[in-house]
């Protein structure tokens, strides 16, 4: 018999991330995992489902709803949800904005909203841990956090005063009131993504699939017309063939021109790309040269 | 779409690798270099690039900006903390740990190469190698880096004199080899002009050897372990006691060297009890065999009593040492000093236990390698100590097993991680 006495890189990858959610249903007291029905958090599942059987995930979801999200994500969520048997609980940023604990300001993305929601989540059910699908390729901020990323009570990231991180001997420690959040996924690309939905040959919602939709061009991207966004006058709206590469807020969500239909022609497509994926389909990163970093310190995903 | 469609990234491996050295060594436009050639670089990332080169009224595209991470580093022209880049070539993925040179360089040194398997330190051709470039050497052999490239850069500033370069080598060596690292390279290049990191340019004909990236895609993964006796420290046990599954018990955990078959003889530590490996399973999927660092989950062929911190390790192969006192070296990381009369938390293979300094025997001068007495142990020293545990751990030294030598000292009050340390002699 041979034997292979060596990984590919994407079994190094899926080893260290069941590795680290294994050491948080170790070590930590309350644990939930971040979700949204995107493709980052879809691999996620997968991965603490490859972890934990023929055991049972052990810990529920937590979805923050802008609830302006792609109305197939959220069928999606529920349906992989339901299928995996998770507890999936739904915290709507709606519901803070009612209750006056957030301001919104007219033509201001959700994304940054989330936050406030986001927290009070935490607050509520008394989270130690908050697993994030978060990925250091993303974004320069990201690129610096660490895996097992320790939050304050009042939910802030310190960027300068970040706990070493040395082997993969993480400190999962926290008092009461504080949290960590844990990106499994940090070391993975977004072509890494992708492939891993090809291998596992894991189901994703639709809309990152080439298809046909109404868009209108605005700043310089495709905007994909909603309820939320309407055409200005002298705008025209298009039907094109593209696909989404995140699922977010629909408002600033932008899709790429794309023919790509299933996992692996993205992943070719993926592999010539020559835009980051921020960069092509959120307005709101390109607000700032740190918006992220803000947002971060602040509490943000 | 027919030869296309499989991708041929398919059996790619993985590299991780430190950079380290300061700013004014070019490091940042190394890392630049070598993504900006390696075609790793997005359009929008470059035009970005090019815009803030232009407000700073610099010319042309300044490839250190592309390492710059957060707003502080920017404004003040630093970096603060280690950052990771990734990037690859058709033959392998690459995982880059940027550490910084100047501040909190030994903290961050130390954290990057924990996880490396090679590192790249930089000399400035016209300085030659700085007590800086001794020191990031000497903690790369520390944390067991068997690949140690020295990145002899700005060969443009220096005429790309060879004789300069030989220079370097042979005033750079005695040291080098002292500290027993087994693989060393010495590569002429300038990063600015993008000789002999991505491309040969013509500008160093007589320097035969490897560019930089062909090194980096040509040298074996040394953090591949499955040549030493296999280890397997059990994180977590799966008991579902559902109607399904009354009776099932697995052991979960990544196996940390070695390989794991299926009906291969056990020993369970530290009880020292023995059985055979009945199934071995990733996620639904049963596997005949399993190699180290793959985190899977295993039966036993008879009931025994294990919990986390448990280690499965193979019968035919020497046994880890189970041990209550040992000798290590560690790197202290936080600006509370060691205080010897406290107890600390020591986690070391998925075991948490309380440890107690017995005795602090000396410091490391870094730069000269020499010890000296000490009465205590600051931020950023490396000291040399005897400890002690109250529940034994399972050790071997770190030069033989990473996994097995390596911990790490949490104070528990704070909960900050205070050190890190490298089991010498259990």
């Amino acid at each position: 018999m041979m034997t292979f006495n060596r990984l590919t890189h994407l079994e190094a990858l899926e080893s260290e991330a069941i590795h680290i959610m294994r050491e948080v249903a170790a070590e930590c007291r309350n644990p939930v995992l971040l979700f949204s029905g995107g493709k980052d958090s879809i691999v996620m599942l997968r991965l603490a489902e490859k972890a934990f059987l023929p055991g049972r995930i052990p810990f529920p979801l937590l979805h923050i709803d802008t609830e302006h999200n792609f109305p197939e994500v959220i069928k999606f969520r529920d349906k992989l949800a339901n299928k995996l048997k998770v507890k999936l609980i739904v915290r709507s940023v709606q519901d803070s904005i009612d209750a006056g604990r957030i301001i919104e300001k007219p033509n201001q993305s959700r994304n940054t909203l989330q936050t406030t929601t986001l927290l009070d989540a935490i607050e509520e059910f008394g989270f130690d841990a908050c697993f994030g699908g978060a990925r250091r390729d993303e974004e320069k901020a990201r690129a610096k956090e660490r895996i097992f990323s320790f939050r304050d009570e009042f939910g802030q990231w310190d960027p300068r005063n970040q706990r070493p991180e040395l082997w993969d001997l993480y400190n999962t420690r926290v008092h009461p009131g504080e949290h960590m959040r844990v990106f499994p996924i940090s070391n993975w690309t977004e072509l890494d993504v992708w492939q891993y939905i090809h291998n596992e040959q894991l189901e994703v919602p639709a809309l990152y699939y080439a298809h046909e939709r109404e868009v209108i061009e605005r700043n310089g991207s495709l905007l994909p017309v909603s309820h939320l966004v309407r055409p200005k006058p002298g705008e025209l709206t298009q039907r094109i063939t593209v696909r989404f590469r995140t699922v977010g807020d629909m408002s600033c969500t932008c899709p790429v021109i794309s023919e790509a239909e299933n996992a692996n022609e993205i992943i070719l497509e993926t592999a010539m790309t020559r835009i980051t994926e921020r960069g092509a389909t959120r307005m709101d990163d390109k607000t700032s040269d740190a918006s992220m970093e803000l947002r971060k310190k602040e509490g943000y995903f | 779409m027919t030869a296309l469609n499989t991708p041929p990234l398919k059996t790619m491996e993985l590299l991780r690798f430190s950079t380290a050295g300061s700013v004014d060594d070019g490091k940042s436009t190394l890392i630049g270099r070598l993504l900006y050639d390696a075609k790793s670089i997005f359009e929008d990332t470059l035009d970005a690039i090019a815009r803030t080169t232009m407000k700073k009224g610099q010319e042309g595209l300044n490839l250190a900006l592309l390492t710059d991470g957060l707003q502080a580093e920017r404004e003040q022209g630093i970096t603060i903390d280690v950052a990771y880049r990734y990037f690859a070539t058709p033959r392998r993925k690459f995982i880059i740990t940027d550490t910084p040179g100047h501040e909190q360089y030994t903290r961050n040194m130390v954290t990057g190469a924990s996880t490396s398997d090679l590192a790249i330190i930089l000399v400035d051709a016209r300085k030659g190698p700085l007590i800086q470039s001794r020191r990031h050497a000497y903690l790369s052999s520390l944390l067991g880096i068997r690949h140690l490239v020295i990145a002899v850069n700005k060969m443009d500033t220096a005429n790309y004199s060879d004789k300069r370069f030989k220079e370097i080598q042979h005033d750079f060596e005695p040291f080098l080899k002292r500290l027993g690292i087994p693989h060393l390279y010495f590569i002429p290049m300038s990063a600015l002009h993008g000789d002999m990191v991505v491309e040969r340019g013509e500008n160093l004909d007589w320097y035969k050897g490897p560019t930089l990236l062909d090194l980096l895609e040509t040298v074996p993964v040394s953090l591949s372990t499955t040549h030493l006796p296999a280890r397997l420290p059990v994180q977590l046990v799966c008991r579902p006691q559902t109607p399904e599954l009354p009776d099932f018990r697995g052991y979960m955990g990544r196996i940390e060297s070695g390989t794991l078959k299926t009906g291969e003889a056990v020993t369970i530590l530290p009880s020292g009890q023995r059985s055979r490996i009945r199934n071995l399973y990733l996620g639904e999927k049963e596997l005949g065999e399993a190699i180290a660092p793959q985190s899977i989950q295993v039966t036993l062929e008879d009931e025994i009593d294990i919990s986390r911190g448990d280690m499965i390790v193979s019968s035919q192969d020497s046994l880890p040492k189970t041990v209550r006192k040992f000798e290590a070296k560690i790197c202290w990381l936080s600006e509370t000093p060691l205080d010897l009369r406290r107890k600390y938390l020591l986690k070391h293979a998925n075991r948490t236990v309380k440890a107690i300094v017995e005795s602090l025997d000396y410091l490391v001068d870094i730069n000269s390698l020499e010890q000296k007495p000490a009465l205590t142990v600051e931020v950023n020293d490396i000291a040399h100590i005897h400890l002690k545990v109250l529940q034994p751990v399972m050790a071997e030294p770190y030069h033989e097993n990473r996994k097995l030598g390596s911990f790490i000292l949490i104070d528990e009050s704070s909960n900050m991680t205070v050190a890190g340390g490298m089991i010498e002699k259990a």
